[in-house]
């Protein structure tokens, strides 16, 4: 497995992420200017404050050049994962549904959560239990997910809320307690709290390696998911 | 031309930087304040304002969690 890492202007977690996917196949940098993805077989969006957050959050990364290569691998079924500000960009650019908000409690958050698998069934959680928790940090500022009432019941109803806070452990006011959210075909995640951050026991966690790990199941494996 | 582009948080969407405004005011003495919203300001000169619309709907707002309003300043004209 080729894992591809996006560096945006103002990216800040491109290196950590990279050395969480070098963890579980090959990984490289994806410079912002690229227009292709190298061949890789998974797309990471790293997160950070590309182009400073200008506008709004994720806002002007959407139309770098290489968002119209992402967006086709995407669309092609293609693996790819946001983290943070990845996610934020994930959501400006159409590729997941919703927004992210500042936080409820204007602070930026710092700290570790408890995270439900509530969609074992994507291609970023296969290797996860249903139900099962997994301890990752959370760093950011804007981070209440946020979608119309009617559209929070069908992403529920189609299992597209992957990932809630545990009870207690909503840091930003999101609806649903959603943490991760993918799109109808569930080859696309989005999540505020860092994976990346947590593949090495010397941070506390390696809960986030189970992503990496589900990710290399479905490129290894092919994308179908069992029920 | 000159146009102003206003962006506001989406009515019924949580705003916590107008509640902390809101909150804020009362400490400095000013009482009788209420419904408190921050928003975002956008000034631009452009040739066509026809296509500040589009333009807002792409890029300056988000339609899914702000609406914007529009401002072309015709020298008076109209």
């Amino acid at each position: 497995m080729k894992l591809g890492v996006v560096r945006f202007p103002g990216s800040c977690d491109e290196v950590d992420a990279l050395l969480a996917c070098r963890r579980f196949g090959e990984a490289e940098i994806l410079w912002h200017r690229d227009r292709d993805l190298h061949g890789v077989d998974v797309v990471v969006l790293p997160g950070g404050f590309s182009y400073g957050d200008y506008l709004r959050v994720g806002a002007i990364a959407r139309f770098s050049p290489v968002m119209e290569a992402v967006t086709e691998f995407a669309r092609a079924g293609g693996p790819v994962l946001g983290i943070c500000n990845g996610f934020q960009v994930l959501c400006e650019a159409g590729l997941l549904p919703g927004a992210l908000l500042p936080n409820t409690g204007l602070r930026f958050l710092c700290r570790q959560v408890e995270v439900g698998v509530a969609n074992p069934a994507t291609a970023f959680t296969r290797a996860c239990a249903r139900g099962e928790r997994l301890s990752l940090p959370v760093k950011h500022g804007a981070g209440r997910f946020h979608a119309s009432e009617a559209e929070l019941d069908e992403l529920e109803a189609a299992g597209q809320i992957a990932l809630r806070y545990a009870a207690g452990h909503n840091p930003n006011g999101s609806a649903r307690d959603a943490a991760g959210v993918t799109n109808a075909a569930g080859n696309v995640l989005g999540l505020m709290p860092h994976p990346e951050h947590a593949t090495d026991p010397l941070t506390g966690s390696v809960d986030g390696g189970k992503l990496f790990e589900s990710v290399a199941q479905h490129v290894t494996e092919g994308a179908a998911v069992p029920a | 031309m000159k146009v102003r582009v206003l962006i506001r948080p989406k009515e019924g969407i949580l705003d916590p930087q107008g509640q902390a405004v809101e909150r804020a005011l009362p400490a400095l003495g000013f009482t009788g304040v209420e419904s408190v919203h921050v928003g975002r300001l956008v000034d631009l000169e452009v040739a066509d304002p026809a296509c500040v619309e589009e333009m807002c709907e792409q890029l300056l707002a988000n339609p899914l969690i702000e609406d914007y309003e529009v401002q072309v300043d015709d020298g008076g004209r109209a």
